[in-house]
Order: C-alpha cells, then structure tokens, then sequence
C-alpha cells in the first residue's frame, strides 16, 4: 500500500472516531510522522483532489478520498485477517501496521482469494480497537492488551 | 497507535513473515493451478498448451515454496503446511471458478502478475534497508531474483498463449 493511501485510510478512521475533521496533530501521531510530513502530504492530497484542509479544524476527504480510503481499508483488512486467520498470528494489529506498506493491492486480492471476508467490508472495521469487528481473535487479543497496558 | 509509512524490511521476524507470504501466495498457485487442471478434464476438448502451461506452473510454485521453506527454516520461523492452504482454496474455489479457459488464463495472468509484483517489491524493501538478518543478504536477494525473473517469464508465457488464441 503506498503513502498515499495510508494516510487516506488514516483520515478516513480518525474522522471517524473524532466525528469530524481529523487534526493534522492526530494525523502525525498515528502515521508516527513529523507534523511537517503530514501537512507536507495533506497538501498533495488536497492537490489531488483526496482531502480538504481547514485552518484550525484539521482535513477532510473528499467524496473521491472516501472511495480511495475504504479500498485501502480493505487492502488492510485483509492483511489483517490473513494474519489473523490463515497465519494466527495473535499480534496481527502490529504485524499488519508493519506488512501494510509492503504489501501491494495486487498481492492482499491474491490473499482474498483465501480468507472468507464479510460483505460488509470496509464497514467492519472498528477504529476503536484497530481491528475487523468479526475477528474473533480480535476481541480477545485486545483485552490481552489492554491487560498488559 | 502509529503505523510505520516506509518501505523497507527491518528484522528477523518482519522478514520471516513477508517469505511465509510469498510460500501462502505460491500455494494459492499451486492449489488453484491444480483445481483448473482438473477442470480441464471436464472441457470438451482438452487444450494441451493450458495443460502444459498449468502443469508447469504448478510444479515451478512447488519449487520456488521450497526454496522459500529453506529460507524461513533459517530465520527460526514456521511455514504454513500446503495442506491448509488447499483447503482454504477449496474451500473458496467454488466462489471464484472459472467458466472457461479464458478464465484460466487470466487468473494464472493474475497469479503471476501478482507474484512477481511481490517479489519485486520485496527485494525493493531489502535492499531500501542496512538491517544485519540471521541469513545472507545477498544470497537472499540472489534467490528472491531468479524467482523474480521466473515469474516474468511466466508473465510472458501466459500473455503469448493469450495473445495466440
């Protein structure tokens, strides 16, 4: 998954826990990014017409961001539930956040073709918990670490 | 929770699992090649350039899984058994069977498109990193290119029975 859409799919789940514009601060926090880079980035995806920024409120997608973003968040969800399902590796959250930059949009389709993904995909995803709601193993592994916390 | 926006391999473990990937990926080959092999059996008339195709592809999947196994061994990690793999395959085949034999070969199109992409941007991510792994790095990349280039004469093979039919 490139750049690009890391970032979409970023914003797309932080306006989503934050009902609202998604702060470049937030933003840098998630990606583990300098605020610099982020804006640096917002500002191309502004110019591809991606995402909207406003003084002091923070970035917004745009209709064509949305659609960019839920595919990416569906790249991800794969990659997570492969990890997951096939691989059961229990620290798929970080495993994944890891692969997602590695893996193409071509290889997580090819790895589709494995794993029985729920038709409401992208809507499965919770950033709450960073993680497919139908994951068993989600539910679990976040009280692990809410525990180690 | 930070996600990491960069495109390099930096351990052990990372690096284990991206090559588990690639073992998954060319059992989905192997396994699916398998199934259109068998399909053909049911075809009319039987095409001997598809079945000559699949049946290589089948075969250079296993070969190139075990060259991967041999890699991951060294790293210290498990590989997924081929036999979990096909029955995953199976057990979403039915979803994703082809009609006919243009279906095939876009799907074996697709598998090593898909393939050599992987490939590629792997020996991107390593050679984009300075990390010391438990096994050689150039004979790593060594083996990840000739796979590499297997995969794209695999491209072209399948493209030129396309282009013929």
């Amino acid at each position: 998954m490139n750049t690009a859409d890391q970032y979409v799919k970023a914003i797309y789940l932080l306006q989503q826990v934050e009902n609202g514009p998604a702060s470049t601060g937030a933003l840098a926090d998630r990606l583990d990014v300098s605020p610099a880079s982020a804006n640096e980035m917002i500002g191309k995806l502004e110019s591809r017409g991606l995402a909207e920024h406003e003084k002091y409120k923070g970035v917004s997608l745009t209709d064509e961001g949305i659609i960019q973003a839920r595919d990416a968040l569906q790249t991800y969800c794969i990659i997570e539930r492969f990890l997951a399902n096939v691989l059961s590796v229990s620290e798929f959250r970080a495993e994944a956040r890891e692969l997602e930059p590695v893996i193409d949009d071509l290889v997580a389709e090819r790895l589709d073709t494995i794993i029985d993904r729920e038709d409401d995909c992208p809507d499965c995803f919770d950033p709450e918990t960073d993680a497919c709601c139908h994951l068993k193993i989600g539910a679990e592994s976040t009280e692990t670490e809410q525990r180690a916390d | 929770m930070p996600v990491s926006v960069g495109h390099r391999v930096t351990s052990d473990h990372q690096l284990a699992r991206l090559l588990q990937i690639g073992i998954v990926l060319e059992e989905v080959v192997e396994a699916r090649s398998y199934h259109h092999y068998q399909s053909l059996d049911d075809a009319p008339a039987l095409d001997s350039e598809i079945e000559s195709l699949l049946e290589h592809a089948a075969a250079e999947s296993a070969r190139h899984r075990k060259r991967l196994e041999e890699l991951v061994d060294e790293l210290d990690a498990e590989s997924v058994p081929f036999e979990e793999i096909e029955t995953l395959v199976e057990a979403q085949y039915g979803s994703t069977e082809p009609e006919d034999f243009d279906d095939i070969l876009y799907d074996q199109l697709c598998n090593e498109e898909t393939a050599y992409k992987f490939y590629d941007d792997l020996i991107g991510a390593l050679r984009a990193s300075d990390a010391t792994f438990g096994i050689d790095r150039d004979r790593l990349i060594d083996v990840l290119v000739e796979i590499r280039e297997e995969e794209a004469e695999g491209v072209e093979e399948v493209t030129k029975l396309m282009n013929n039919r």
